[in-house]
């Protein structure tokens, strides 16, 4: 065997081992990813103060929202809407805070028709203080929401403290959206 | 107490699986008979536990036993039968029991059956599948206990999630699981094949039944999975591009790429190297597939309920056996070295093109699955990879692979030619070219990529038909001869039929119910009618019904075609309780046109209903089509070379020896 063969014998050993190192490669951010959380994205809006809207309020039901509604008190905003079954799930707990009177809850009924959010609120119960009737989904979008539901916490300054996507269960609450009530009104800063 | 007795099954499973995965390795390293033959009767009695530990649990599921952990959290007492048994396998214990279980059954299918196998050889496989077998039994006794209990026992369970209360997913996953674990054989032979430092002809055509087995059971299994998503999801979709989908469809393309390139390995020889590879990296992405379930590293639907010790486990496992092989392979591979010689142009040129195809194909889907992750590990942004990026890289990957999928089988071994094959397939081209004209003038207002679509789909229809003719000289040559053909031709090259024309009937239906498709989304109170397609509906009211586990609201929709009822669809919106869940059955009626899929959704309050309507034409020729290719794959697998049982080493030595003489003749 002459030299250029033996050096196309070495190049070929290490083509063997580019699979062996691809894998590694891959591994390595497979073990980086076990401690992403994927699921948690942030909001651009997180600190910033909630944008400017003036929504109505639903039809034979006072008070709709605005911004200046948000300024004052530290309060949570609900985006539910009739036509979703995840909103189902978290109501209740809605209804716990509203009659123990813990935080102000305003509601933002995304993309729903009047008549519908009102018999949903009949039928499941009305823990909102006040409710926008965001029927195009404009306000919506200023919020940045993409799915319902979601429940921004808005501290006294109307500034966006933290928002939680998907349905608000027992454990979010107490874990993150409690303790960082109870932080705001120490009149520390909050972040969940 | 059979709840012990199974996870008493396990341990002993373990210490029987340690055993067979080092002391025949060592035996057939030393050339000592008696540890070699330790191999098979100890993947007997393995596969004996791991049943007996899966009864276990299934008896406590079927008799309801909440008194052990996994079945309270995952059944309930209400359920139907069918469910309380689907139920083993519908959560993350469970799902693994089976994964070892039908690991277990196929290393007793290779103890039985591989008889035809060298024994020393036969011994490397079974040790190489008790290694993995070894790292499952791990994973389930210290991470996934499925028999833990719970004391004191609630009185019912938490019942298993509505939407896997279903027939379509009963057995969805048992069919994924034997096309996943089956890959295991494919990187068993090939480990086991490196280990020898030696793949050839015979090696290959014992490779290829296992390969060929999981490859048709992975189809179904996929199969089922989108077919469940189309009728029970509600949206008329069948395939989302969710990370936990590509999970699945990765080995597919792998798997398929590594049935035809061993069949190059087998007819000549050649492709060695990649072939093995293959079969290392289908397996691989197996692993990868349920690391990526379990693990939580992907936003996906399908997850089950994660946990960072069960990643951390799967993926030091997962990387011990991957690279483990991979090392062995770079050790191995340089030294193994190519037989058969042939032209670019040739079929086994057809068949690298397909491998390149595929597994380029098969990379964009890797990448575009773990992309997110490789995104938010270096710079923290969160994205998600839909369905617009595997349009523009998975379709126009796919599209030379197939129309050369239509070529391939009539090209000659060593040096084909083009011209001369596309000159065979005259009529295919006559009816490609004749179906781009009917779509042209039918269709001409939808979407143009149709037309090319269904024009691809009827080619590669036509050209395996035509391909099937030819081979038998129909009509070239009288028909007692074609007969005598038809008896005699090998089943291989039939099943190569089958399975070409169900992809293409598979292209077909995706082509035609994307871009022909109505949809309708409304609202409709009782007597409003609306048209969809061709199809004239009447709501007729919506009334309450009670399920076995359920309440439902079941719609009557009155349809007709022309003026003549067809059809009574009562799609039906259901609210489970244990747990509280709602969802969607839709009302599906299959013509021979295709679908039309009714849902009815939401009350609005005032007597009207949310209502939605797809009409799908042809979709039924997706499900169809993969049934064809799963039966291809199963004629293949009847073919006399598998049944009859390989060659000996010796012979398939001479016909390497001869091919390779004359070659070097020419």
């Amino acid at each position: 065997m002459n030299e250029p063969g033996l050096e196309q014998r070495s190049s070929r050993n290490w083509l063997g081992l580019l699979p062996l190192a691809v894998v590694l490669i891959i591994g390595g951010f497979l073990f980086a990813g076990l401690s992403l959380q994927p699921k948690e994205i942030p909001s651009v809006l997180i600190g910033k103060a909630v944008p400017e809207f003036d929504l109505p309020a639903l039809p034979n039901r006072p008070k709709g929202l605005k911004t200046g509604d948000l300024k004052g008190q530290i309060s949570l905003v609900n985006v539910f809407a009739s036509w979703c079954v995840s909103c189902r799930a978290e109501h209740p707990l809605f209804m716990k805070l509203s009659t123990h009177g813990v935080v102000p809850v305003h509601g933002l009924n995304y993309k729903d028709e009047g008549p519908a959010a009102i018999g949903w609120l009949r039928r499941y119960g009305d823990p909102y203080d006040r409710v926008g009737h965001d029927l195009k989904g404009r306000v919506g979008i200023d919020w940045g929401v993409y799915g319902v539901p979601e429940t921004f916490l808005v501290d006294a300054e109307g500034r966006i403290v933290c928002k939680h996507i998907g349905p608000v269960m027992a454990r979010d609450l107490e874990e993150k959206l409690l303790p960082a009530i109870h932080a705001l009104r120490q009149g520390d800063t909050a972040q969940c | 107490m059979t709840a012990e007795l199974g996870h008493y099954a396990l341990v002993l499973a373990l210490s029987v699986a340690l055993l067979q995965a080092t002391i025949p390795l060592f035996g057939a390293w030393r050339g000592d008979p008696g540890w070699i033959g330790l191999a098979r009767p100890a993947a007997l009695v393995q596969c004996f536990l791991v049943v007996i530990a899966f009864g276990a649990l299934m008896y406590a599921y079927v008799t309801s036993d909440f008194s052990v952990l996994n079945v309270a959290t995952n059944s309930h007492s209400a359920k139907p039968m069918l469910y309380k048994i689907s139920g083993v396998w519908g959560n993350h214990e469970g799902s693994l029991l089976l994964w070892l279980l039908i690991l277990a059954l196929y290393g007793a299918a290779v103890a039985l059956f591989g008889g035809n196998l060298p024994a020393a050889f036969r011994a490397r496989v079974l040790s190489v599948q008790a290694i993995i077998g070894v790292g499952f039994l791990l994973f389930v006794l210290f991470t996934s206990n499925p028999f833990e209990r719970l004391l004191p026992a609630p009185l019912d369970g938490r019942g298993l999630n509505p939407l896997l209360q279903d027939p379509g997913l009963a057995f969805h996953p048992p069919f994924l699981y034997l096309g996943y674990v089956g890959f295991s054989m494919a990187f068993s032979f090939a480990v086991a094949a490196l280990i020898e430092g030696r793949v050839d002809a015979a090696w290959a055509r014992w490779v290829r039944p296992w390969t060929l087995l999981a490859w048709c059971f992975l189809t179904m299994g996929i199969a089922m999975g989108a077919w469940w998503a189309y009728y029970e999801l509600g949206w008329g979709g069948w395939w989302f591009w969710d990370p936990v989908e590509n999970a699945s469809f990765m080995p597919w393309l792998a798997g398929t790429a590594l049935l035809h390139s061993a069949i190059v390995v087998e007819k000549r020889d050649s492709l060695k190297n990649w072939t093995v590879l293959l079969a290392i990296l289908t397996f691989s992405l197996s692993l990868l597939g349920t690391f990526l379930v379990r693990s939580g590293v992907l936003t996906s639907v399908h997850a089950f309920a994660t946990d960072p010790a069960r990643g951390i486990f799967i993926l030091a496992f997962l990387i011990a056996v991957i690279a483990g092989s991979l090392t062995l392979y770079a050790v191995r591979a340089p030294g193994m070295k190519g037989g058969g010689l042939f032209a670019p142009v040739s079929r086994e040129g057809g068949l690298v093109l397909n491998n390149l195809l595929l597994s380029t194909a098969c990379a964009t889907v890797l990448l575009g699955t773990l992309y997110p992750l490789f995104l938010d590990a270096l710079t923290g942004e969160k994205i998600t990879v839909g369905p617009p990026y595997f349009n523009a890289t998975f379709g126009p990957l796919m599209v030379p692979a197939l129309i050369a999928m239509a070529v391939g089988p009539m090209l000659r071994w060593k040096r084909g030619d083009i011209l001369g094959a596309v000159q065979r397939l005259k009529f295919a081209v006559v009816a490609t070219l004749l179906a781009l004209l009917a779509t042209l003038v039918l269709a001409f207002d939808g979407p143009w990529l149709a037309i090319p679509g269904i024009a691809l789909g009827v080619w590669m229809i036509a050209a395996a038909v035509e391909e099937a003719a030819y081979r038998l000289r129909l009509f070239r040559v009288p028909v007692g001869e074609s007969m005598h053909r038809l008896m005699r031709s090998p089943r291989s090259a039939w099943g190569t039929t089958f399975a070409h024309a169900g992809a293409g009937m598979v292209i077909i239906g995706i082509v035609a119910s994307s871009a022909w498709q109505v949809e309708k989304l409304q609202v409709m109170s009782r007597g409003e009618s609306l048209t969809v397609g061709p199809y004239e509906i009447i709501f007729e009211g919506a009334a309450p019904v009670d399920g076995p586990n359920y309440a439902a609201v079941r719609g009557v929709f009155r349809v007709s075609r022309n003026g003549s009822e067809i059809a009574v669809l009562q799609p039906e919106s259901r609210n489970y309780q244990d747990p509280p869940m709602e969802t969607t059955e839709a009302a599906i009626r299959t013509g021979w046109g295709g679908d039309l899929y009714a849902v009815i959704g939401d009350p609005t309050g005032d007597g009207s209903w949310s209502t939605r309507f797809y009409n799908k034409p042809m979709i039924h020729w997706i499900w169809m089509g993969c049934l064809m290719m799963v039966f291809g794959g199963l004629v293949s697998l009847s073919d006399r070379r598998h049944r009859v049982g390989a060659p000996s080493r010796d012979r398939a030595l001479v016909k390497t020896v001869k091919t390779a003489a004359s070659m070097v003749g020419k």
